[in-house]
């Protein structure tokens, strides 16, 4: 690195906030000063390929899956107009709002052996155990799909503003050439909105390598089960740790190759100008064809578990709908919030900083921050943990120095832990999404407005923030609604009599009281609405201006 | 001190330090007389008691729900700055845990706590067990005659084969039951039936407790292992299907010509660095009153801990058993032996 570099104060700020944003990911790395071997030996001849097998085919299916949903759902709602188009666009995001374990539990009431369904068909058909086939729901085919429902969206919505910022006068030469359609889409549109794409899938398979109550539920034994099991079953944290390390390894890997097959087409969107925004109407098929295949991610993503949440939400509701529930309410609402706000402040500071400083050092620091998005909840929540005690600990011996007096702890036992874990955690989402935007401004543009002796902050005011509008409030939305579904991290760091609606939803759905589970489940889907269909409406006036 | 006096010639880390200690001297958490409990049983199934508690004595309770290792966890690194008093967890393996890494300390023996049988506080005191769980044979009372099984020896026979339901090994009730297995018949033989009884099971294990009992109800299964709390709560629920899967069910005690019934226990026990050691203990003196052994027994029908407490209607239902006798800390220290029998079997 020069030396002009280490005089840069970007340089100096991205290290420093990405160092404490990567304490608690980074520990989890540290295990291995302390080699575990007998518990490696035995999980080597017992479950270990199990936890291999289980968790790559998880991740790799949900992300094969979120691609066949999420892409062609972003181009129809781009470039067709068609019935119910206006609703369906903010609709077909919903499915985000709604944690997949709780997307579990439903399907499980509903498809289950004992669930209506099978009982009905047995008692219609005189059937019994055995005597016919169903498809199991609490299997690995089964999460991998309970996952995909609830993370298309991740794809649709970068795959959404890729297409529409194509500009169309491609399409007009590639017509003019006699080239077909199946054919422009194939070898100009998917390769162009390919690392738009990568970047939806990687988000997916990074939370399905990290999901926990999705699989914990249905019995499959993956990476993070082998964790807690590792960890509080053989009553060894550091192999679990190590666990941890193995399964991060498998996301740094993903994360290399999306980031290689992003660097063969590295290339700044040309054309904003030629941009318009005509959608093709559809005939009367290809219409209902269309609406068909918009509305079925909808259908089983939201509808489907919503209406199961909300027929069990009726019958508990005098006994759920309390004074306190409210409190549940508001305390999600302003934890979501301040958390995202944080993140994407964080992330548009260190991907500002990535493009105006190439140097290699805050690539690879601000690249180890967003793995946090892969490491389970949990994991992280301890390490935020330990570093921030040892803070406090720190905190308490200076105060007892000074004053003769302890202050406690203030910031592993307060809500300021919560917030760091949540940045760490969820940094990866807002960042990806900050990136996205800023690679569609040339760096042309920035040396414009450089030569012409503006500082980059100015142009940061000037020039990226307009254009970066879209993609900040899909990453502030993205966060918020992460936030509000987050659990395992909550449960460990939140301080005395503070309680959300996730915990009290966990609470009650593993106390196997499903229905009584059901109103602050829908309170988390109701209240992650609000900000989808904000963001729709300024995503669409976006596209107008 | 060297570092003390450094410190004055930065002003700035004296006033963050000052903004810390005056913020938490201002903070309410310091004046109110009160009790901080980490608990591991969730709040609807402790907060009326606390509730109860605040309104006889004045003293506040602050609350923070979680699973009982993660609460460990922060309890072990927060260390002696914590605020917790009390950790209440449902399982006697992590009160062992806790005790074990040197978390805890001995609560003052009271009438009240000296009133637990011995069996179920621990020796020096550092624990006290709340309330009692059975994890008994479940079967369909349509199906077949229930006195085919008399022993948890009985489900590893091959007739069994493919008619057994148990969730997964993951979980800690299981987990504690193969413990207990082993420190009575020793790891082999507790190998040879933990691998038979994998043989014989229904499906991969999945779900919860509730899971497996609608398995048997359903016919999937004919043969369930599951808490009692469970199968009673199914049969008061509000929901008319739940409650008629539950009546098809019929409680089969195991063992009990021989070593009894599997149990295991919810308990409190005191943090070491305490802050209001004092008020912790009237809290637990106050869950071991009558009024409060009652309270478990109807509303999440558990066992009282204490003997001449009357049980729910349910639970007499069950009937009266015979329990095992393993000394309960047992069941913590062989918890990861339990886990390994466990994995070798493949029960997932």
């Amino acid at each position: 690195m020069s030396q002009s570099q280490w005089k840069n104060p970007w340089t100096w700020w991205i290290g420093i906030g990405c160092l404490i944003l990567a304490m608690p990911t980074g520990l989890v790395f540290a295990s291995f000063i302390y080699p575990q071997f007998d518990v490696w030996q035995h999980l080597f001849n017992t479950v270990l390929s199990d936890y291999v097998f289980n968790s790559l085919c998880l991740a790799f299916g949900v992300g094969a899956l979120v691609i066949l949903i999420g892409t062609p759902l972003a181009w129809c709602i781009s470039r067709y107009d068609f019935v119910g188009r206006k609703y369906l666009q903010w609709l077909v995001l919903l499915p985000m709002s709604m944690p997949a374990y709780i997307v579990a539990y439903t399907y499980t009431g509903i498809l289950d052996f004992a669930g209506p369904l099978q009982t009905w068909l047995r008692s219609q058909f005189d059937w019994k155990y055995g005597d016919y086939y169903f498809p199991e729901i609490r299997s690995l085919g089964g999460a991998t799909l309970m996952l995909a429902l609830v993370l298309y969206p991740y794809v649709y919505l970068l795959a959404r503003t890729a297409f529409i910022d194509q500009p169309r006068n491609l399409e007009e030469t590639a017509k003019s050439l006699g080239i077909s359609s199946l054919r422009y889409w194939f070898k100009v549109v998917f390769p162009l909105a390919r690392p738009a794409i990568l970047m939806g899938m990687a988000l997916a398979m990074m939370e399905a390598f990290a999901d926990y109550g999705t699989v914990q539920y249905f019995g499959i034994s993956t990476f993070t089960t082998g964790i807690f099991r590792t960890w509080f079953g053989l009553n060894n944290g550091m192999a679990a740790a190590q666990l941890a390390a193995v399964l991060t390894g498998f996301v740094i890997l993903l994360l290399f190759v999306e980031h290689f097959s992003r660097r063969k087409t590295s290339y700044y969107f040309q054309g904003q100008v030629t941009k318009t925004n005509q959608r093709k109407r559809l005939n009367k098929g290809a219409n209902i064809l269309v609406f068909i295949l918009c509305f079925t991610p909808v259908l089983l993503g939201f509808l489907l578990p919503f209406m199961q949440l909300m027929s069990w939400a009726v019958d508990t509701f005098q006994e759920q709908f309390t004074q306190g529930f409210l409190v549940l309410v508001w305390n999600s609402f302003y934890l979501a919030s301040i958390a995202s706000i944080s993140a994407v402040s964080i992330a548009l500071l260190f991907a500002y900083g990535k493009r105006l400083n190439h140097s290699k050092l805050i690539q690879v620091l601000v690249g180890m921050v967003s793995l946090g998005y892969a490491v389970p909840g949990t994991v992280i929540a301890i390490g935020a943990l330990i570093s921030l005690s040892w803070l406090d600990l720190r905190l308490n011996e200076v105060t007892e120095g000074l004053y003769n007096t302890s202050v406690g702890l203030v910031l592993s036992g307060s809500l300021f832990s919560l917030i760091l874990v949540y940045s760490s955690r969820f940094l990866a989402v807002a960042l990806h999404n900050v990136e996205t935007g800023l690679a569609r401004i040339k760096p042309s543009m920035d040396d414009a407005a450089r030569s012409l002796g503006y500082k980059p902050i100015h142009i940061l005011k000037a020039v990226h923030i307009p254009l970066l509008k879209t993609s900040v409030l899909s990453a502030l939305l993205l966060v918020f609604v992460d936030v509000l579904k987050e659990l395992p991290a909550t449960l460990i760091l939140r301080p005395f009599n503070f309680n959300t609606l996730s915990i009290k939803t966990f609470e009650l759905a593993s106390d196997e009281r499903l229905s009584d589970a059901a109103l602050p489940a829908l309170s988390i889907v109701l209240v992650g609405i609000l900000p989808v269909v904000l963001l729709t409406k300024i995503m669409d006036r976006a596209v107008h201006e | 001190m060297n570092s003390c006096s450094e410190l004055k010639r930065y002003p700035l880390k004296k006033i963050i330090a000052s903004f810390f200690v005056i913020s938490s001297v201002l903070s309410p958490l310091v004046w109110a007389k009160q009790v901080n409990l980490y608990s591991a049983r969730k709040e609807a199934l402790i907060k009326p008691l606390l509730d109860k508690f605040t309104e006889e004595t004045g003293i506040s309770v602050n609350l923070v729900t979680g699973k009982a290792d993660n609460l460990i966890t922060r309890l072990a690194k927060e260390g002696k700055y914590s605020p917790a008093d009390l950790l209440l967890t449902t399982d006697v393996g992590r009160l062992y845990r806790a005790k074990q890494q040197g978390l805890t300390q001995m609560v003052s023996l009271t009438d009240a706590v000296a009133s637990v049988p011995s069996n179920f506080r621990d020796s020096q005191g550092h624990w006290i067990g709340l309330s009692m769980r059975a994890r008994p044979i479940m079967v369909s009372s349509e199906k077949f005659d229930t006195s085919a099984i008399k022993n948890i020896e009985d489900l590893i026979k091959p007739e069994w084969k493919g008619r057994i339901c148990i969730r997964s090994s993951n979980n800690i009730y299981n987990q504690s039951m193969i413990a207990s297995l082993i420190s009575q018949l020793g790891v082999e033989q507790t190998e040879i039936w933990v691998n038979n009884l994998v043989r014989n099971f229904a499906r991969p294990p999945q779900g919860g407790d509730r899971d497996q009992i609608k398995a048997v109800a359903s016919g999937q299964c004919d043969v369930a292992i599951a808490n009692t709390y469970y199968l009673a709560g199914m049969l008061t629920s509000d929901d008319e299907t739940t409650r008629a899967q539950a009546q098809k069910i019929k409680v089969v005690w195991p063992n009990q010509s021989d070593r009894g019934a599997h149990i295991n226990i919810s308990g409190v026990a005191l943090a070491k660095h305490a802050p209001n050691a004092k008020a912790a203990s009237k809290l637990i003196d106050f869950l071991l009153k009558a009024q409060s052994q009652q309270w478990y027994a109807m509303t999440n029908h558990e066992y009282p801990i204490l003997p001449n407490i009357a049980w729910s209607d349910v639970l007499e239902n069950f009937g009266d058993f015979k329990m095992e006798q393993v000394p309960l800390v047992q069941l913590g220290e062989l918890n990861a032996e339990a886990v390994k029998v466990m994995d070798r079997a493949g029960w997932k």
